[in-house]
């Protein structure tokens, strides 16, 4: 399950020149492992973990991966018709928030970054809040469901989340809580940003309860790996903050929850946190107002396709004799019922009042916007 | 009751809070064992332990950024940014996640956080070390921000700001953080984050200032006091939100008035009040509302500090301007 695939020179070609090189020690080494259960064409690369064992969990998962592959199918028409702005999608890229999100307990603390619809869903965020969001209605951030009450927001800054999710299990390491872990993702492109190094600094010199995801979809907006940094891996970006990097492979949905749920376990257990690199692509654009056209492959972005999360795991749940054909075609049908009905949810969301504008921006609003909101009000209640 | 210096009101106040309430802690670069380079959190760690005073990696950004994280827990930080000058790391912070957390979430997440710094110049320090940059912070909607100006004030407002429910950014004029001792009460007593103070009344002219430049806006009343010419003098304390209607109220009876910032000019606070007071006081006005400010220059080196900052003789020079109208 789990091989090298990273490992650091122990010398420098570039020293011997220097004549330094007979004076110097190795004083710090590091390898960076890779965990893989289900490979490309569904063969078993290693025994399963104990959750992968029973069919019903793999169909669960199957299903929200699904949902989400035709949701995220869905919003791009809406974008093609008009009905939604930007959208940045999740289409290939199912495997890493359903699995990463499928090993919370409802004690742990989900942080999100702007592309988590995945993890938010498993999470019990519905479709039409995250959708109301982006379509511009604050309202779609105050997230219903109890387990995600105090889960964060998405945020749309790049990496700010990091040192947020860092303050949240600072919080936990504080009270003593031993139950409880944050979980906490970003994407490629923002594993280049100072907070990203920032917060993974604090979170190893407090060994915080603490995991990292990187969806590595392969690109930050247009800019493939090597335009954002020289490391053979994400993952060994946690060699800086003093604590274990591992990659996965980011379309073995099992993979992923497995590495995952042990970071977790492992930091609630106060053994500190986890930087997980998962490998996957994006096979959307970087948002529907983005076209992949211009910068991406076309041989390597058809290649992507055989790889995607998916296939592997019908072929698996086919295997097992609990999925064929036309009990997927029923699943799909329910599928697109629930999201025509989360679409519809959010697209018909009567507006906020005018004043609303104001209502959130104190516990008490100061007496200047007090007067502005009453302008606000009769200006747009005139009628 | 033994007369305390302003920075020792800060931690007066802190400690009052972290006994009360065990959500409260402080977390900054050296705020911990070393009790924080001006010690305004002295003797808290030995008090209250390494869980409940931080002492965080080198990192504003962060620095905030945790404290953003804490207090959506709801946790009580109290982040300390060690000087003012250093704050641009964590700006992005402030302004994307600190500012709008309520607001994003519709209520559903706040952030009781606050943001403690020292600010300000007169003590020739290094460059970055002196500035006065507070209206970028003012601008943005969503924070308080709040500035005292006496030892007693200092304890009062950072009890409240505390206990505020919303994100409040702390100014510490580090140039007075010694200069005055005031006998204070530790009664946690806390005041009201949306009002100045009125420190002297008087008839003839309204002076409006905040922080260390109340030293130097004092001293020049007192001059013109011997003058006849009455001052009346305003603590602002709080920039964001301000308490315009009282300095209406002042204006209305004086109708004359002149803000003193230490500040750069353009775009600086005295604008937004001069502005406010055009709006609502013109007719009251005998004189063009006068402003002493920093001029629009970097923040000189210490060498050449007394050229930019404003002073007693340079409020003066403009209170008598301001007389010339009748």
């Amino acid at each position: 399950m789990i091989k090298p695939v990273a490992k650091q020179a122990n010398k420098n070609a570039n020293l011997r020149q220097t004549g330094i090189d007979a004076a110097t020690k190795v004083v710090a080494n590091f390898s960076i492992r890779s965990v893989q259960y289900l490979d490309e064409n569904a063969n078993i690369v290693h025994d399963l973990p104990m959750f992968a064992e029973d069919s019903a969990e793999l169909l669960k998962l199957f299903r929200t991966m699904l949902l989400l592959h035709h949701f995220d199918r869905k919003v791009l028409m809406l974008h093609r018709t008009g009905k939604i702005g930007t959208y940045p999608g999740t289409l290939g890229q199912e495997a890493v928030g359903v699995g990463m999100a499928s090993a919370l307990t409802d004690d742990d603390i989900l942080v999100p970054y702007y592309r988590s619809v995945t993890d938010l869903y498993v999470r019990g965020v519905r479709l039409h809040e995250v959708l109301a969001f982006w379509i511009g209605d604050e309202r779609g951030l105050d997230f219903k469901d109890p387990r995600a009450r105090n889960d964060l927001p998405l945020p749309i800054c790049i990496s700010s989340q990091i040192p947020h999710a860092a303050g949240v299990a600072n919080a936990i390491r504080i009270r003593g809580q031993k139950n409880r872990a944050v979980l906490t993702a970003i994407g490629d492109g923002g594993t280049s940003e100072g907070d990203f190094y920032e917060g993974l600094n604090c979170a190893g010199t407090w060994k915080l309860p603490l995991v990292i995801v990187i969806n590595n979809n392969r690109w930050a907006l247009t800019e493939p790996n090597k335009c954002q940094t020289a490391c053979q891996t994400l993952a060994q970006k946690a060699i800086a903050g003093g604590f274990e990097g591992i990659q996965v492979d980011g379309n073995d949905v099992i993979a992923v929850r497995a590495t995952v749920d042990e970071a977790l376990q492992k930091a609630r257990a106060g053994g500190g946190p986890t930087l997980i690199e998962a490998l996957t692509y994006r096979l959307c654009a970087h948002t529907t107002i983005d076209n992949l056209e211009r910068y991406v492959d076309k041989e390597e972005y058809d290649q992507a396709w055989q790889k995607e999360p998916l296939i592997r795991l019908r072929k698996l749940l086919q295997v097992r004799e609990v999925l064929d054909e036309a009990s997927e075609t029923r699943m799909l049908n329910e599928i697109k019922e629930e999201i025509e009905h989360e679409v519809e949810l959010a697209l018909s969301l009567p507006l906020q009042p005018p004043e609303a504008i104001f209502d959130y921006l104190y516990a008490e609003l100061p007496e200047r916007q007090q007067a502005q909101r009453a302008e606000v009000s009769a200006r747009w209640r005139k009628n | 009751m033994a007369a305390i210096t302003l920075l020792e009101g800060v931690n007066m106040a802190i400690d009052h809070e972290m006994a009360r309430d065990i959500n409260v802690v402080a977390l900054g670069q050296d705020v911990g064992k070393s009790g924080g380079v001006f010690r305004a959190t002295d003797g808290l760690y030995k008090k209250y332990g390494e869980n409940r005073v931080l002492d965080t990696p080198l990192a504003e950004s962060l620095i905030v950024g945790l404290s953003v994280g804490m207090a959506s827990q709801q946790m009580r930080p109290i982040a300390e940014i060690q000087f003012m000058g250093f704050i641009f790391p964590s700006f992005n912070q402030i302004a994307t996640a600190a500012a709008r957390m309520r607001n994003r979430t519709r209520g559903r997440i706040t952030l009781p956080m606050v943001i403690r710094m020292p600010y300000g110049g007169g003590i020739h320090a290094p460059e970055h070390h002196s500035e006065s940059t507070e209206a970028l912070l003012a601008h943005l909607p969503g924070i308080k921000v709040v500035v005292p100006s006496t030892p007693e004030r200092a304890y009062g407002l950072l009890l409240a700001a505390i206990r505020d429910p919303d994100p409040v950014i702390f100014l510490e004029p580090k140039r007075i953080y010694r200069a005055v001792k005031q006998e204070v009460e530790d009664n946690g007593e806390a005041y009201p984050l949306e009002s100045c103070f009125i420190d002297r009344e008087g008839t003839d002219i309204t002076l409006v200032s905040w922080g260390a430049m109340m030293q130097e806006t004092l001293k020049a009343a007192d001059l013109m006091e011997k003058e006849g010419v009455s001052c009346e003098v305003i603590d602002l304390v709080t920039l964001n939100p301000i308490d315009i209607p009282t300095i209406v109220e002042s204006v209305e009876k004086t109708g004359r008035c002149i803000i003193i910032h230490e500040a750069t000019r353009a775009g600086g606070l005295g604008s937004e009040i001069a502005a406010e007071l055009s709006e609502k006081a013109l007719l009251s006005l005998y004189a063009p509302i006068g402003r002493v400010t920093g001029y629009d220059t970097i923040v000189p080196y210490p060498k050449s500090e007394h050229y930019f900052m404003p002073d007693k003789d340079r409020i003066v020079d403009e209170i008598r301007k301001a007389m010339e109208y009748h």
